[in-house]
């Protein structure tokens, strides 16, 4: 049963891993701040969102497990806010030349 | 090679390129940002190193605090950095490097030299900790053994404090900084600015609290408490107070006001200045406690809001 938690563990977070990497390669490669914002999202919500449901059969108690599922909340509070106000500055400042 | 190795080698890289990109880079703001990014990294080493005190420290206060103070001064010094023209000429810079590359090496020097059993204090201080009351030989250290320290960093903080509000013009004294941002009514900040400082005013609380006995402390909480108030004022649901607001002031000076009269009664009770009798260590630590966490709070967010802005430029318009 152990090992089948450990390897739910590794498969979820190497999961979580691509979204990452997805997420860089877009804020590196796409040519605005709207669709940069855009990738970034993904390694945030998605991204750190399987990295937490991975961890979860790790957190050894209920307590823990919540505080993980806690810390994914408030990043995803936090960077759905900031995109929101990146996106606002962005279309303010009007379409790059 | 060892995953453990692995890890703590890439570490250690990447917060050596983060340092190097805060000081090759161009501008003040993609400065900071690689300061910021440092700070992060940082505190995941000394979480490595099994100082989780530490890291929460530089999370809050490197990374974070000092972070949103360089940013907001790059923003302010935006519209005048590309006039500044080129900055120091080649001697100056060749001059600073050295300068820099030299105290590293002596540092480096100082450091490999110790000897492999480095000095320390830590077990007698962990030895006297039962004494103070507290489980946490962090806390015990700053509030009990080197309390008159953490007496003088709060001076120091209010002094800082005092050092900033004294950059606004004369005629704009008795007004408030204004750190609202000018986004459209119908942004989401406002809604962040009701939904987070909730949770975060407990969990600020709750660091201050368990310091006693985990890593924590008034420090951390001070911080996440100004983090909650800065977001308040930027979203604009809240003035910053004017600089002459009387509540305002008497919070700031109430952690060194109750820590020095404490160590006032230590001399009387305990025979020395910051001494506690040893029955009542832990309650007086935290009588200490909690004023501090206000003063810290208070401190921090108006050290970030600034000095105090034009007359009539915040309020008034809700």
């Amino acid at each position: 049963m152990s090992a089948l938690l450990d390897l739910f563990t590794i498969v979820v977070v190497l999961a979580g891993a691509v979204f990452f990497l997805a997420g860089v390669v877009g804020l590196l490669r796409f040519p605005d701040t709207l669709s940069r914002v855009h990738a970034l999202t993904k390694a945030d919500n998605v991204g750190l969102g399987l990295v937490v449901i991975a961890l979860l059969p790790q957190a050894g108690s209920m307590g823990t497990g919540l505080k993980l599922l806690l810390v994914w909340l408030l990043v995803l509070l936090a960077s759905a806010t900031v995109g929101q106000l990146i996106g606002r500055v962005a279309r303010r400042a009007g379409p790059p030349a | 090679m060892s995953l453990a190795y692995i890890l703590e080698t890439s570490l250690a890289g990447l917060v050596l390129g983060a340092a190097a990109w805060t000081i090759l880079a161009r501008n003040a703001f993609a400065a900071s940002v690689g300061f910021v990014s440092y700070g992060l990294l940082l505190a995941l080493v000394w979480v490595l190193l099994g100082a989780i005190d530490v890291a929460l420290t530089e999370v809050a206060i490197g990374s974070g605090l000092t972070g949103l103070l360089l940013l907001s001064a790059a923003a302010r010094l935006r519209g005048t950095e590309s006039q500044a023209g080129a900055g120091p000429g080649k001697p100056a810079r060749v001059l600073v490097a050295l300068c820099c590359a030299t105290i590293s090496a002596a540092l480096a020097f100082v450091v490999l030299s110790l000897p492999e059993a480095a000095p320390t204090l830590a077990p007698d201080a962990v030895a006297a900790l039962p004494a103070t009351g507290v489980g946490n030989p962090v806390t015990g250290v700053l509030m009990a053994f080197r309390a008159l320290d953490t007496l003088l960093e709060k001076a120091v903080l209010v002094l800082a404090l005092v050092g900033v509000w004294s950059l606004a013009p004369d005629g704009y004294w008795g007004e408030r900084p204004d750190l609202r941002l000018r986004l459209a009514d119908d942004s989401v900040l406002p809604f962040f600015a009701r939904t987070l400082p909730p949770l975060g005013v407990l969990l600020g609380i709750h660091l201050m609290w368990t310091g006693a006995d985990a890593p924590g402390g008034a420090f951390q909480g001070g911080t996440v408490l100004a983090a909650m108030w800065l977001i308040v004022m930027l979203a604009g649901l809240r003035d910053a107070p004017a600089s002459n607001a009387l509540w305002m002031r008497i919070g700031l000076i109430s952690g060194p006001m109750v820590f020095l009269a404490v160590g006032f009664i230590g001399l009387l009770t305990a025979g020395a200045f910051l001494a506690y009798p040893v029955d009542y260590a832990k309650p007086l630590i935290l009588l200490i406690e909690v004023p501090m966490l206000l003063t810290i709070a208070l401190a921090l967010g108006l050290l970030v809001a600034g000095p105090a802005g034009p007359p009539g430029s915040a309020g008034g318009t809700r």
